[in-house]
């Protein structure tokens, strides 16, 4: 072998085994292979050699060439190597057994409770109503046939503002109105009403574990030809059973309540102990849970719609009291506390 | 309402009935029964009737008597008795050995050295009585030995009826009614009540008698002398005690037996201090004294019932101490009468003094009653104390009589309304066992509406739905859905943004739902330094410190972050709550719905908490909307809000609220170390806003050339400032603007801005973006901007 190629061939060992990293290296492989590198320059010298010399000397040229290109591919690769080995060596092992942050909101349960009912009612055709909190006298009573002077209006304490107006205490007050958004399809193009109507109620009372002046409840109506309180107790047993999620049984009993002829109380079979009699029923096996009922002549009429033609039943569901039976929340004033220590446990539905 | 199964069966006959069975159907036919029923007497065995024969005093003790007693056995028993009443020839209850008395079984027993064979005992002992200041003393004719639950109703079954729900029934305020009940869920008749023959009466002289106000509806009197009986028949005080009244005396006991027995209220006038009755209301205020001892305000507008000028009782609520029935009284002048329900109710409210008579009056009777109740008082004042004497006529004056009801229904009304089929056989056999006139022609149905029903719950078609699906029993109905036709609904707007901005806030921004009070809290706003805005009151708050409804969420959130703040030291809360934002020109409030957000951090700066409020409502507007938001910034409105950073929102050019830091000094009140900053959004404004369309744009298949332009901005020029200089250009190859970066101190205000080009058809050369840039720079500088090229 030629002398120049074999001292190059010594000095480039010598260089590569002293490389320490990848960009070192590439500097390497430009004064050797690049265009001007060393044994390119070799390579250039071959015209000075006989024609026999030169085939040689160009073979062993080209050895080395292969032979660098190779060796400096295999120094690479082995940096690369030893890289992420130090990466490796380096990352410490973190413990993701501690306890994940928290970082989920909370909804307000009784949104929750509100949402299902809603899923439930919108999945039976019923449109859901918004109504104000601050009502006239008209509308939560006179409307729902509560005539002033009228005993039922000394059961509710009612909030009342300076300027004659109400706080609404049930949410029957959206009766009315609803009767008369929805009663012009109801007789001209013989869409049955079916609407519930969720919000806010007010009572002026003193507040304790299980008082609150301010509550939630849901009603709801249909009206059409030929409602009947068959239907009223078939849809009642139905909707129930989804918001329950089991096969709940009912039974009704006759209850007076002026915006319903006849109105009933509705009683559930026990959560707990399904009937049997259990302490949370006490010992009934029945738990109180809606008043419903046919909606009074009165009420139709003044919403516009003929009680001898029409018929409808309408009930009113406790929200919040569905809310703290669902959840064991036992203080109902915890729901208006604003305490994130106990709403933002209401991460999910279930 | 307590009452006795005994008393009802005076009146229907039930035997071979489960009547335990029958009172669960009277709770789901009728009216609700409390759970807890009594047996009462059941745990009472071998009690008798003994004779005291002789007594003789302890030797060593100064209470316990040495008695033997006659319990009608051949040999005396002898007993150690420390009750003071005892006497030789005294008549008792007396606990036999082996006698049941509770959980007690009475069995020899020494007491202070002597052997006590049985046991006499007080009333209250062997519960006919709460008396139990001595052993009882039966004065009636009985053979000793007998054992008492032979001859005193001991054994009965009594239930308690929960008053709310006899509301509309004034019917059911008495035994009687509630017999009628009972009588129609057995299907057996209803017997007629024994009273006492009125018409005898008639050639005597009237009682003084005048109604003079129109709210007493009737009122019907009559006068009896020589009344010698002072206490009431053993029977008559069980079953006052059984239904939670106590005996007084024989006429005081005898009004309250006819009140619970026909649910009509009864007065006994002394007759020595009431000889003129009449019946009126006083135009100046004064007081009384009832006979519980107890001086009341009477004002104009309570009904008072007089002799002659003198106020003698508060009509329908209680009677006065002077005229009561006092121990020598001999000669009664007796009350039936009926009220103006309204009138009695809210007289009862204003004395607050509610009474087992208003509690009934208040329901409006049936003043049909008040006749047949003296009737009923004769016979029984008669039976029990056979010397009396009439001393007047019937004296009746009937001012008022409501209306006779009658109903006309056919067989389909009924299946319409019911849903089922109920013959109409069973239609009119359920009504007149309650009492209805019922006819039948085919299918229509005539029915007349007893006068116990009139006053108050039957006056229509649907009311007499009630009384013949109640009687069937609503356990027995075929249920079955009803056959509407189906149409498609649709959320209202509001609803289903509302529902969108929480699913947001909630999943997306971590932040925590609340709900709190329409009303301030006038002392936790206090804490805060925040005054409470003039707005409209409640009316009538017993809470002194609720009384101005809001016309703001943030306050409120404001208070609720305070009371948080040891929660968390990184937390935000909202709500979609309501204000009240005063009166309008109706006087009617103007109420709105809002979104109110605050957030409140130990951690971050003031300024990242702004910006991430401030990305959480532009959220808000991109989600839900399609659409960005713009800010104004304007002067704060309320002393919590921090006067350098308030900005209105603006969406589509409306105006849907602000955003906030808060301000330092309220800020301090809430938590020295914590940055405080909200929003308050408009729902209904929000949600009137329409949705931008969603449009697709196709992605070029050319390069984007990204330029960056730092810019120095004048005071007072803000970003959205600057938009117009690279908008009003008109190039459609400006694909997007950002900011990659905001650097901000007391004199400098500068943005890095980063812009996007980008050409559907060709690569962009430099050269082209190059000239917009310049265009652009062109444009800034002319508004003062500084550029400092990237």
């Amino acid at each position: 072998m030629d002398e120049r190629i074999q001292k190059l061939k010594e000095r480039f060992e010598k260089e590569i085994s002293e490389k320490k990293d990848l960009s070192d290296i590439d500097s390497i492989r430009v004064s050797y292979l690049g265009k001007k590198g060393s044994i390119t320059a070799l390579l250039k010298g071959m015209k000075e050699l006989d024609a026999e010399n030169r085939k040689v000397f160009g073979a062993d040229v080209n050895k080395l060439k292969e032979y660098a290109a190779k060796r400096i591919e295999a120094r690479m690769e082995e940096f690369r190597r030893r890289q992420i080995e130090l990466e490796i060596a380096s990352m410490p092992k973190f413990d993701i057994t501690a306890p994940a942050a928290k970082t989920m909101g909370s909804y307000h349960p009784i949104t929750l409770v509100q949402r299902q009912c809603e899923t439930i009612f919108k999945s039976m055709g019923f449109t859901v109503e918004d109504y104000p909190e601050v009502v006239t006298d008209y509308e939560c009573f006179e409307s729902v046939n509560i005539p002033k002077h009228h005993p039922a209006r000394d059961m509710q304490d009612t909030y009342y503002l300076e300027n004659g107006q109400l706080l609404k205490s049930q949410t029957s007050a959206a009766q009315n109105a609803i009767l008369r958004k929805y009663g012009p399809a109801l007789k001209e193009k013989g869409v049955p009403i079916k609407a519930i109507f969720p919000g806010r109620c007010f009572r002026n009372e003193a507040t304790d574990a299980s008082h609150e002046n301010t509550f939630f409840q849901m009603e709801g109506m249909m009206v059409d030809k030929n409602i009947s309180i068959s239907n009223l107790i078939y849809f009642m047993k139905t909707m129930l059973s989804e918001v329950f999620r089991k096969d709940i049984k009912v039974r009704l009993r006759p209850g007076f309540f002026p915006f319903v002829e006849p109105g009933f109380e509705l009683d559930i079979s026990c959560l707990i102990c399904g009937g049997k009699g259990c302490p949370s029923c006490k010992h009934s096996g029945w738990l109180e849970l809606c008043p419903c009922g046919m909606i009074h002549p009165n009420v139709l009429r003044e919403g516009g719609i003929d009680p001898d033609e029409y018929t409808g039943f309408a009930f009113g569901l406790g929200l919040t009291r569905l809310a703290m039976m669902k959840y064991g929340i036992k203080d109902i004033r915890d729901l208006n506390s604003g305490s994130l220590k106990v709403l933002s446990q209401f991460t999910d539905d279930e | 309402m307590f009452l006795s199964m005994n008393w009802i069966c005076d009146f229907v006959d039930l035997e071979g009935l489960d009547k335990v069975d029958l009172i669960h159907r009277f709770s789901l036919s009728t009216a609700e029964v409390e759970n807890e029923i009594f047996f009462k007497g059941s745990d009472l065995k071998g009690v008798v009737v003994a004779e005291i024969k002789s007594v003789e005093e302890h030797p060593e003790s100064k209470k316990l008597h040495l008695l033997k007693v006659d319990t009608g056995k051949e040999e005396l028993t002898d007993v150690v008795c420390g009750a003071p009443n005892v006497r030789v020839g005294m008549k008792t209850a007396f606990a036999q050995i082996g006698a049941q008395i509770g959980d007690i079984t009475i069995s020899p027993r020494k007491l202070a050295g002597y052997t006590s064979y049985g046991m006499c005992c007080s009333e209250s002992e062997i519960g006919l009585s709460d008396d139990h200041s001595g052993i009882m003393e039966i004065t009636d004719d009985i053979p000793n030995g007998t054992d008492i639950k032979d001859v005193y109703d001991i054994d009965d079954i009594v239930f308690e009826v929960d008053n709310k729900s006899l509301t509309n029934r004034p019917d059911l305020w008495g035994h009687y009614g509630i017999a009628r009940e009972f009588a129609a869920l057995a299907g057996r008749p209803l017997r007629e009540m024994e009273t006492d023959d009125l018409t005898v009466y008639s050639e005597l002289p009237p009682v003084d008698l005048k109604i003079e106000d129109h709210l007493c509806k009737r009122y019907s009197s009559i006068k009896v002398e020589n009344i010698s009986r002072t206490v009431s028949p053993v029977n008559i005080r069980i079953r006052l005690f059984y239904c939670g009244m106590r005996a007084i005396n024989f006429l005081a006991d005898l009004t309250n037996y006819l009140m619970l027995e026909m649910g009509q209220p009864m007065h006994a006038f002394d007759a020595r201090r009431v000889d003129k009755i009449r019946i009126k209301r006083f135009p100046e205020p004064f007081k009384f004294t009832t006979l519980d001892e107890v001086e009341r305000n009477i004002d104009e507008n309570t009904l008072m019932i007089c002799n002659d000028n003198t106020p003698v009782a508060i009509a329908g609520i209680m009677g006065g101490f002077d005229s009561e029935i006092k121990e020598d009284t001999t000669t009664l002048a007796l009350e039936s009468a009926n009220f103006d329900a309204a009138c009695i109710r809210k007289s009862t409210v204003r004395l607050s003094h509610r009474t087992d008579a208003s509690m009934r009056y208040e329901k409006s009777l049936d003043p049909e009653m008040t006749v047949p109740a003296i009737g009923r008082f004769l016979y029984l004042l008669k039976k029990y104390d056979g010397g009396v004497k009439v001393v007047s006529s019937l004296t009746d004056e009937y001012a008022e009589k409501f209306p006779p009801v009658t109903i006309d229904f056919d067989q389909a009304f009924v299946d319409r309304y019911t849903g089922i089929k109920i013959d109409g056989d069973t239609i009119i056999k359920t009504l007149c066992g309650l009492g209805f006139k019922a006819e039948r022609d085919g299918d229509n149905f005539r029915v007349d509406v007893p006068s116990w029903r009139i006053t108050k719950d039957v006056t229509m078609k649907a009311d007499i739905i009630e009384e013949i699906t109640r009687i069937y029993g609503y356990d027995n109905f075929d249920v079955h859905t009803a056959l509407s036709p189906l149409y498609p609904i649709r959320e209202t707007e509001t609803k289903t943004d509302e529902e969108k901005i929480k699913d947001l806030l909630v999943k997306r921004f971590s932040l925590h739902e609340v709900h709190s009070y329409v009303w301030v809290y006038n002392d936790e706003q206090k804490a805060l330094g925040i005054p409470v805005e003039e707005n409209i009151k409640l009316a009538n708050a017993t809470n002194p410190n609720i009384e101005t409804l809001r016309r703001s969420m943030i306050p409120t959130q404001l208070c609720q972050v305070r009371t948080n703040v040891s929660y968390s030291n990184d937390f935000g809360i909202f709500e979609i709550g309501r204000v009240v934002k005063g009166v309008d020109d109706n006087n009617l409030c103007i109420e709105k719905k809002m979104l109110g957000i605050t957030l409140f951090s130990k951690t971050n700066s003031i300024k990242d908490q702004y910006f991430r409020l401030r990305d959480m409502l532009a959220a808000i507007a991109d989600d839900v909307k399609h659409r960005e938001l713009s800010f104004v910034t304007t002067e704060a409105e309320h002393c919590y809000e921090h006067p350098v950073n308030y900005n209105r929102i603006l969406i589509d050019g409306t105006d849907i609220g602000y955003i906030a830091m808060v301000h330092p000094t309220v800020g301090k009140n809430i938590d020295k170390k914590g940055n405080v900053v909200f929003a308050e959004i408009d729902v209904d404004k929000f949600a009137s806003v329409s949705v931008n369309a969603l449009v697709y744009d196709e992605p070029s298949k050319y390069p984007a050339i990204e330029y960056d332009l730092s810019l120095d901005l004048p005071s007072d020029t803000m970003y959205c400032d600057l938009i117009s200089c690279w908008e009003d250009d008109g190039t459609d190859l400006l694909k997007n603007v950002s900011v990659v970066d905001t650097y901000d101190t007391e004199l400098v205000h500068r943005i890095t801005v980063r812009f996007e080009f980008v050409s559907a058809d060709r690569t962009l050369s430099s050269a082209e973006v190059q000239e917009i840039i310049d265009r652009i720079t062109a444009n800034l500088t002319k508004i003062g901007v500084r550029i400092k090229t990237a």
